[in-house]
C-alpha cells in the first residue's frame, strides 16, 4: 500500500497519461471479450464459458499469421475471420443442442471445449509462453502527451476499440439487424413468429461474439505473452464486468471495463497487491446492491 | 422410517465390504483408489446437495474442498490438536466460511450464483497463490502431516488412512442420504422446482437455501481433509477451477437425480482419469472429448440412466 505514490503520481500529468494509457488498452481489450459475452448472454441466455479459449485462439492465429506473412493487419483480421466461424460452428454443432435444456449441461459442454482447445493449443504451439514481439508498423517512437509516454501501439489499439465500441452501438440501436436482435434479446419467440430465422441469427451472435474475442486475443497478442491457460483469467475478469455493468448490457460492459482498466492502471502504482481483492469486493457489493449490475436494465 | 433403516443396512454393508476387502486381497493399489476416491465422491456428493437436491449450481465448491485440504493440513503443521479435533475444528471453520460466502450468494439466480461462487474461489485461490508464507505458493504445502497415533490408528500408513478414509466416506454419505431424505431435504426440492410456491406455502427461501449451503461446504471440506491426508499436504489445485468443473462432471456423469450418482460418477472419472494419464500427456484433451461424447450423447447421468430404462417406466425424482 503505498497511497503516497498514488498522490503524487495524480500531481504530475506525465504520470496520469502513462497510467491511464496503459489501464485504458487493459480496460478496452476486457471490453471487446466482454461485448460478446454479454451479447449472446443477452440474446441467447447462455453464458458462454468457452468464451476466453476464443481470446486465446485469435491471440494464436495471429501470431501464426504474423509470422507467416508479417502482416500484422492480416493477422488481426484472420483471427476475428476464424473465430467468428468458429463461434458459428461452436453454436451450431454443440450449443443448439442444450437450448433450453439444463444450464449445467451447458457449463459442461464448455468446459469440455476448455479442456480440448487448452490442450491442443499446447499440442500445436507448445506449452511454453510465446511473445510476439512488437508488429513492424508499431515500431516507432512513442508519443509524448503532457510529458507522458503513450506507445503508439497503445494509442492505435485505444482508438480502434473505441471505434468498434461505437459501431457496436450504433449498430445495435440504428440498423435493422441491430434492431432485430435487440428484439430477440427481449423476446425471440415474438421475433420468430414475425418471420425472422432465429436459428440463423443466434448463430450469427455467437459468430459476432466469436470474432470480438478473437479479434481482443489478436489485438492483445503483442502485449500480452501466449499460454495455454490465457483464457481462463480473461474470462473470469470480462464475467465480473459483465456482472458489475449488467448482463447484457453493451454500454455497462464499456464503462465498466474502462472504469476496471483505469484502477487497474492507478493501482498498479497505489495498492499493487489489493487490487484483485478490491475487484472483487467491488463485483460483490454491486451483486448485493443491485444484482442485475448498474446498467443492467436495459437489454443489450 | 423403513428408508432409513434400509439405508443404514446399505451402509453397514458397504462399511464391512470395505473394511474387509484388505484381508480377502491386499491391493495397495484398490486401497490407493477408494482413498482418492473418497475425498472425491464426498466432495461430488456435497455438491449434489447443491445442484440435484436444490438447484443451486455452484461452479466454485472447490473452495470449500481446497479450504479444508488447507485448513487441516496448516491445524496439524502448526498446533498440536489431536487427528480428530483438527478435524472438527477444520469443518466448524469451513462451516463459517460458508455461511459468509452463502450469505452473499444465496439470492443470485442460475447462471449469477455459478459464476460468482466461481470468482470467489478464484479469489481464494490468489489468496492461496500470494500468500506464500502461509500456504507455501503455487508450490503447494509441504512438509507433511506430523503423524499422531490416536486409538491405535496410524494415518501416515496406508492400511490405516484407508480404513480411516472408507469409515468417513460412508459415514459422510450416510449423513448426507440422511439430509436428503429428510423433510429439509424435501423442502429444498419444493424450492427447487417451483420457488414461487414454496414462498407461497410461508417458506423463508433463504433460510433452508443458506442451510444447504452451510452443509454441503462442510461436507467438502471433508472431502478435502482426506484429500489433505493422501498426499501430506495441500495443492492450490484443489482450490482451482478445473477441479470444480471435474466434480460438476462426476456428478453430472453419475447421475444428479440418484443419490448414488456421483459416488459412481466420480468412480468411472477417476477410473478414467487414471487411464487416460497413462496413455499420453493430453489428458485434458481425452477428457474433453469424453465429456462432450457424454453430454450430446446419453445426456443424463450413468445411474439416472439405468433407472430410467425401458419397461421401469419414468422414476420420480428421488
Amino acid at each position: 500500500m503505498d497511497l503516497g505514490a498514488l498522490v503524487a503520481c495524480f500531481a504530475s500529468p506525465a504520470c496520469v497519461v502513462t497510467q491511464a494509457s496503459s489501464g485504458l488498452i487493459v480496460g478496452l481489450l476486457l471490453f471487446l471479450v466482454a461485448a460478446g459475452l454479454t451479447l449472446i448472454f443477452g440474446v441467447l441466455k447462455i453464458v458462454n464459458f468457452a468464451h476466453g479459449t476464443f481470446y486465446m485462439l485469435g491471440a494464436y492465429i495471429a501470431y501464426s499469421v504474423l509470422q507467416a506473412t508479417n502482416s500484422y493487419g492480416l493477422a488481426v483480421l484472420a483471427a476475428a475471420a476464424a473465430m467468428a466461424v468458429f463461434g458459428v460452428a461452436f453454436e451450431r454443432f454443440l450449443i443448439a443442442r442444450v437450448y433450453g435444456g439444463n444450464v449445467l449441461m451447458q457449463l459442461l459442454i464448455c468446459y469440455a471445449v476448455v479442456l480440448i482447445f487448452d490442450d491442443l493449443v499446447k499440442l500445436i504451439w507448445g506449452a511454453d509462453f510465446h511473445a510476439m514481439g512488437m508488429p513492424e508498423a508499431f515500431q516507432r517512437a512513442p508519443i509524448f502527451i503532457a510529458g507522458g509516454v503513450v506507445p503508439p501501439f497503445y494509442a492505435g489499439l485505444i482508438v480502434l476499440s473505441l471505434c468498434l465500441a461505437a459501431l457496436l452501438g450504433l449498430g445495435l440501436g440504428f440498423t435493422r439487424m441491430g434492431k432485430i436482435i435487440t428484439a430477440a434479446a427481449q423476446n425471440p419467440q415474438m421475433v420468430a413468429a414475425l418471420g425472422i430465422n432465429t436459428t440463423a441469427l443466434f448463430a450469427l451472435v455467437f459468430g459476432l461474439g466469436g470474432g470480438l474475442a478473437g479479434l481482443a486475443g489478436a489485438l492483445a497478442a503483442p502485449v500480452r505473452s501466449l499460454s495455454p491457460g490465457m483464457g481462463f483469467s480473461i474470462l473470469i475478469e470480462s464475467f465480473i464486468i459483465t456482472v458489475i455493468g449488467g448482463m447484457g448490457s453493451i454500454a455497462g460492459a464499456l464503462l465498466t471495463a474502462i472504469g476496471y482498466g483505469l484502477l487497474r492502471g492507478f493501482g498498479t502504482i497505489g495498492f499493487p497487491l489489493f487490487t484483485d481483492e478490491l475487484i472483487y469486493a467491488a463485483m460483490i457489493l454491486v451483486l448485493l446492491l443491485r444484482p442485475s449490475g448498474l446498467f443492467g436494465r436495459e437489454i443489450v | 422410517m423403513n428408508g432409513f433403516w434400509r439405508d443404514s443396512g446399505v451402509a453397514l454393508a458397504a462399511l464391512v465390504l470395505l473394511l474387509g476387502a484388505p484381508l480377502a486381497f491386499s491391493s495397495p493399489a484398490f486401497e490407493d483408489f477408494i482413498i482418492r476416491l473418497s475425498a472425491l465422491a464426498l466432495f461430488a456428493t456435497s455438491l449434489n446437495l447443491l445442484v440435484g437436491g436444490s438447484g443451486m449450481i455452484s461452479f466454485g465448491h472447490g473452495l470449500f474442498y481446497g479450504f479444508g485440504a488447507y485448513a487441516f493440513a496448516l491445524l496439524m503443521q502448526r498446533t498440536t490438536l489431536s487427528l480428530a479435533s483438527a478435524v472438527l475444528l477444520t469443518l466448524f471453520l469451513a462451516a463459517l466460511v460458508a455461511l459468509l460466502v452463502g450469505a452473499v450468494c444465496i439470492r443470485l439466480k442460475t447462471i449469477y450464483f455459478a459464476f460468482v461462487t466461481l470468482a470467489i474461489q478464484m479469489l481464494f485461490y490468489s489468496v492461496i497463490i500470494s500468500w506464500v508464507s502461509l500456504t507455501g505458493g503455487d508450490q503447494g504445502l509441504q512438509g507433511g502431516i506430523p503423524r499422531r497415533v490416536i486409538a491405535g490408528i496410524d494415518i501416515n500408513q496406508q492400511g490405516h488412512l484407508y480404513q480411516f478414509c472408507a469409515v468417513l466416506l460412508v459415514a459422510g454419505l450416510f449423513a448426507m442420504r440422511h439430509i436428503t431424505a429428510s423433510p429439509f431435504g424435501m423442502t429444498l426440492r419444493m424450492i427447487r422446482d417451483n420457488e414461487a410456491r414454496a414462498a407461497f406455502l410461508g417458506i423463508p427461501l433463504w433460510r433452508p437455501k443458506l442451510a444447504i449451503f452451510v452443509l454441503a461446504g462442510v461436507f467438502a471440506a471433508l472431502g478435502g481433509i482426506l484429500a489433505s491426508l493422501f498426499v501430506s499436504g495441500a495443492y492450490p489445485e484443489f482450490a482451482d477451477w478445473p477441479f470444480s468443473g471435474q466434480a460438476i462432471f462426476a456428478v453430472m456423469l453419475g447421475g444428479i437425480d440418484s443419490f448414488l450418482g456421483p459416488l459412481a460418477g466420480s468412480a468411472i472419472l477417476l477410473a478414467l482419469n487414471d487411464i487416460f494419464t497413462r496413455l499420453t500427456e493430453y489428458h485434458g484433451l481425452v477428457q474433453g472429448v469424453v465429456i462432450l461424447l457424454f453430454a450430446l450423447g446419453l445426456r443424463r447421468g450413468v445411474l439416472d440412466f439405468l433407472r430410467v430404462l425401458p419397461g421401469r417406466g419414468e422414476v420420480a425424482s428421488r
